[in-house]
């Protein structure tokens, strides 16, 4: 710090050494500092690195502070031992979640991230797949002339830009990732470039390898690691990112190969078969267990396969895995699958396909943190162990102080905003405020089209419940079919589904496939998450006509009966209304 | 509730069946009853339901079925359902099998009231199967009887390789794979099962001898032949034996078309057409130049008129020019790889020579070992092929093992023209009208030759510029001083 100083010119060493000063406008002193971090000065880089980030930490802390009266306590604290507060290892969707949480309760943050800030679901995930599913969306809609005649439009011939669609999807990751990035910037969050490294529970080494100018060490009361995931591949399977590739390279969009098998028929591979067979493409799915989209609820995914896979040029192997790919070279040799029974272990066919994806879940990218350090081991696949609370536990299954996980890298819900609410969560427990997250009040989303999503358990779970819990339970069903704007749009394929304690009004799952389901779901989850039951939320009032009156009628349906009430009769009578299942 | 929505009262099914067990009762059937037999018809499961499919049988033929019993699930556009049975009786015939499909309204299957109507619902299952044959595709699923008889996968692609593009024709469709499997797209086995299309019948276009949708389609249409698609069905010249009079049949309906007969129409493509596009979009692969020469030809014309007595053709002697002159440029008819890596010189000199067909095709008959096989025999042989590819009787071999091709415009008075180089080939000439220009001479004077222009266009990876030119030089010798050619 003196030696910074040195350089540095009067104001900014007040501002650089007193922390407690109450000083006035954070602009001017933000701009000097930019100009000092060009400045050629005799530091060595590591020194200058850090020099100047606290520079600008602490003058960006002073503007916050100034509107945030008595936080300043906590930073300097923390001032006095450590670097940070907290500092976060990953800047992806989970890490930023927790860094703005940890920035608004006060702390002193700083992100550690090795790749592209804004992690996987920015630059590789959901967020380019989303423009691609926009972009194919609207040509599948244009492309179908029964459904635009319907509504009185006729369509001349359509067609795209294969670049064009690919170039969207690599903008719109590009403008988020800026977005991320600034938002940190803006509140103050310092981001460190460089691969993370444990040297013991408060203290981080990162660096980039090859690079001599870039890297440091930082301490930090609390850390927390939230280093996502990759794409999963099974063995036995060459990636070559041309004809054998995972969501990584599929996002790029770089060719159109005439029929594509998917390994996998999760989330990622549907919305690939989405995004393809609207532009053109054929698509066969490859899928392990014996049935279509294994984790949806039954009827859903009976309902999704009617609407997503027949009817469109989609063919699918159930039970089966790929056991062997041999990579071809593209419109000229094609990709060779070899198919083993999955129970059996016979070779049961070989598909000759153009391009193979694999879309088999992800893996935890949590190498190379030195857990052995803080005395943790991941599991067989990977994962952190975790408390409830987000805790890492060492390998004597006790928690390690100060050091928690989130995200992808536990493996509890691989989703960007449960990662992000498990930030949260973690940033609340650090600050002595216990907090556990209820995953069940997550929702997740599939966006085909039509999209699909769900919050809570499945109707084969719930009646599981039921059963070993001995509560009766509610199915209440409705249809988009009934719903105006969904007639208005001729959308009126889908249902949704809500599974409830007939005798609490306790909602356990609601599932949803249909126009925009993806944001229809979250009356239900924040219903869950506040835990309002059906009767609670019956008297909600839903503008007319909007798609939301789906969940108002869903809702609306449902009975609850307490069973203080003469239950006999009652239980019967709701019964006869209502289809039940349990 | 929302369920109501989804069914329509109409077209026999009972409303409160289905919402309260999802699953249906047909109402009366309307017609084509007779006392003893029952059709089963498929029932409208939803307001926009046109047709369904036969998820499953839960009763086989023989069994006994009870009113209200559920017989089949039906698979509409919105959901599966039980369908029952609205008498009593036995289940004597199933028309729609599982898997396929019927038009709302079209029998799926017959119930006799007793054993002894078994027969006459056995019988009648046939006959409604036949009758309803011709009614919209997917409906009335005829078992044996309305099955199309497959085409011979050959005789479907036989008539594409009438191209331009003689010597690489769209070969690969025509070939099975080698290991006899068959690889169908996704998209291929829909359109199979929905079209009634044996799989093992079609002959694919894709990689690897993959079946394409498009070679479903294209088999489905051969197959409907009887119906109409006349140019599919005539473009058979393997099927002649069987059909003899189809191939004129195409050929008048082509000359009784008249201009306005066309005007703001679209037709799609005849096979023969499809084969030419495919093979003009092929041919966009290959970088291609031009080189032209003028060349004179009173010499040429002198000799022709001599030797027309003897049967000799203007057409036979340019080959056997342009074959003797091709004899010491090797590469004029060599080929490119198919992987672009390489040359191939090929044995023979086979003079491939574009001939307009009368119905507007395109056929190119080769004259083969066009520099050894004498001029007189030449042009026999050239008689011969063009009565017959006038009668689509060409073997594949006599319209596709060209290695140089001609294409003549010049007794149309056509000046110049540029023609599109053959996937496969080297290089091809294209030859314009001969006629009377003011030239100067060698010897200083001002005189008046009979001129032509040759155009070559030529495959710039193995063809350079000099190779054409050379050949260009050598053919104006030949052509300059035709009396070797007699030799």
């Amino acid at each position: 710090m003196a030696s910074f100083t040195a350089h540095s010119t009067k104001a900014q060493a007040s501002l650089a050494s007193s922390q407690q000063a109450k000083l006035v406008s954070a602009r001017p002193q933000r701009s000097t500092v930019r100009c000092n971090a060009s400045l050629p000065v005799s530091l060595d880089s590591r020194q200058l690195n850090q020099a100047v980030n606290r520079c600008i930490r602490v003058s960006r802390h002073v503007a916050t502070r100034s509107s945030r009266g008595q936080r300043c306590a906590v930073v300097a604290m923390a001032g006095a031992k450590y670097d940070y507060d907290l500092v976060i290892i990953g800047c992806g969707v989970g890490g930023h979640g927790a860094a703005l949480h940890a920035v608004e309760q006060g702390m002193k943050v700083a992100v550690i991230e090795g790749h592209d800030i804004g992690g996987t679901c920015v630059n590789r995930g959901c967020v380019p797949s989303k423009a691609l599913l926009a972009a194919s969306g609207r040509i599948r809609d244009m492309k179908n002339e029964m459904h635009m005649k319907s509504m009185g439009i006729q369509v001349g011939s359509v067609s795209f830009d294969r670049a064009g669609v690919a170039a969207h999807a690599t903008q719109l990751a590009s403008a988020i990732q800026g977005n991320l990035k600034r938002s940190l910037e803006a509140l103050g969050v310092d981001i460190l470039i460089g691969q993370a490294k444990f040297v013991d529970n408060h203290t981080i080494k990162y660096g980039l390898p090859g690079r001599v100018d870039v890297g440091g060490q930082v301490t930090a009361k609390d850390v927390i690691i939230a280093t996502g995931s990759v794409p999963f591949v099974p063995p036995g399977i060459p990636i070559d990112g041309k004809t054998v590739f995972t969501s990584d390279h599929a996002l790029k969009l770089e060719w159109l190969p005439n029929w594509v098998a998917i390994i996998g028929s999760g989330y990622i591979g549907l919305e690939f078969s989405d995004v393809y067979t609207a532009l053109g493409c054929e698509v066969t799915f490859i899928e392990a267990m014996d049935k279509i989209m294994p984790g949806f609820d039954t009827e859903i995914a009976r309902m999704a396969e009617r609407l997503l896979i027949k009817g469109r040029p989609i063919d699918y192997h159930t039970g089966v895995i790929a056991t062997k790919v041999t990579p071809g070279v593209p419109g000229v040799k094609p990709v060779e699958i070899e198919l083993t029974d999955f129970k059996t272990k016979k070779v049961v066919d070989t598909l000759e396909v153009d391009a193979c994806m694999v879309a088999t879940g992800r893996a935890p990218y949590t190498n190379g943190l030195n857990l052995g350090s803080i005395g943790v081991e991941t599991d067989r696949r990977g994962f952190v162990p975790v408390s409830e609370k987000m805790e890492v536990l060492g390998s004597d299954g006790k928690v390690v102080p100060n050091v928690y996980c989130i995200g992808d890298a536990n493996g509890k819900y691989m989703l960007a905003h449960a990662a992000s609410a498990q930030g949260i969560s973690a940033v609340e427990n650090m600050l002595g405020r216990p907090n556990v997250l209820n995953h069940l009040s997550i929702p997740a989303a599939c966006f085909t089209h039509p999209e699909v999503s769900f919050v809570g358990v499945t109707q084969e779970k719930a009646e599981e419940m039921a059963k070993e819990q001995g509560f009766p339970l509610g199915v209440a069903k409705t249809s988009f079919k009934a719903n105006s704007k969904a007639l208005a749009e001729k959308e009126g394929e889908g249902m949704a589904k809500m599974l409830y304690r007939k005798d609490t009004g306790e909602i356990l799952g609601v599932h949803i496939i249909g126009l925009h389901a993806a944001d229809l779901i979250h009356e239900a989850s924040n219903a869950i998450a506040t835990k309002q039951t059906v009767q609670d939320i019956k008297f909600a009032v839903h503008a007319h006509p909007t798609l939301s009156e789906v969940l108002d009628e869903l809702i609306k349906s449902a009975h609850v009966t307490p069973p203080s009430s003469s239950s006999n009769s009652s239980a019967a009578k709701a019964g006869a209304k209502q289809p039940v299942a349990a | 509730m929302a369920s109501s929505m989804l069914l329509n009262k109409s077209a026999g099914v009972s409303l409160g069946a289905a919402r309260q067990g999802r699953s249906l009762r047909q109402a009366k059937p309307t017609s084509t009853t007779t006392a003893a037999v029952k059709d089963v018809f498929m029932p409208a499961l939803s307001s926009t339901m046109t047709e369904g499919k036969i998820v499953s049988w839960l009763k086989q033929p023989g069994d006994k079925v009870s009113k209200g019993e559920p017989i089949v699930v039906v698979e509409s556009d919105k959901a599966d359902m039980d369908v029952e049975a609205f008498a009593e009786g036995i289940l004597g015939s199933i028309v729609v099998n599982e898997g396929e499909r019927a038009n709302v309204g079209a029998a799926i299957a017959f119930i006799a009231e007793t054993e002894a109507d078994l027969d006459e619902a056995k019988k009648k299952a046939g006959s409604n199967g036949a009758a309803a044959a011709p009614a919209p595709a997917p409906a009335a699923p005829a078992p044996a009887a309305a099955a199309p008889p497959p085409p011979p996968p050959a005789a479907a692609h036989a008539p594409a390789a009438p191209a331009p593009a003689a010597p690489a024709p769209p070969a690969p469709a025509a070939a099975p794979r080698a290991d006899g499997r068959i690889v169908a797209t996704p998209y291929a086995k829909q359109l199979a099962k929905d079209l009634r299309v044996d799989l093992a019948t079609v002959a694919g276009s894709g990689p690897n001898g993959r079946i394409t949708a498009s070679d479903v389609e294209r088999t489905a249409k051969g197959g409907a032949a009887p119906a109409a698609a006349p140019a599919p069905a005539a473009a058979a010249p393997a099927a002649a034996s069987a059909a003899a009079p189809a191939p004129p049949a195409p050929a008048k309906a082509a000359a009784g078309t008249t201009v306005s007969e066309l005007r703001g129409t679209t037709k799609p493509f005849t096979t023969l057409q499809a084969a030419v596009a495919r093979n003009m979009n092929e041919s966009l692969k290959v970088p291609e130049f031009r080189v032209s020469m003028s060349i004179e030809t009173d010499k040429f014309d002198a000799l022709y008129k001599r030797l027309k007595p003897h049967g000799v053709t203007m057409t036979a002697l340019l080959a056997k020019a342009v074959g003797a002159a091709l004899a010491s440029h090797p590469v004029m008819f060599a080929s490119c790889t198919p992987d672009g890596n390489g040359i191939t010189y090929n044995e023979r000199i086979n003079v491939a020579l574009a001939v307009a067909m009368p119905d507007g095709g395109l056929i190119t008959p080769v004259l083969k070992d066009a520099d050894k096989v004498d001029i007189y025999q030449l042009s026999r042989n050239w008689a011969d092929l063009v009565k017959r590819a006038r009668g689509k009787q060409l073997q594949p071999d006599e319209y596709n093992s060209g290695t140089f091709t001609i294409s003549n415009l010049g007794m149309f008075g056509v000046d110049t023209f540029d023609a599109i180089l053959p996937p496969g080939t080297a290089a091809i000439m294209a030859v314009g009208g001969s006629k009377p220009t003011v030239v100067a001479t060698a010897d200083g004077l001002i005189g008046v030759r009979k001129v032509m222009q040759i155009n070559i266009t030529a495959d710039h990876r193995i063809v350079y510029g000099a190779d054409a030119a050379e050949f260009l030089q050598t053919l104006k010798a030949v052509i300059e001083s035709p009396d070797q050619l007699l030799l």
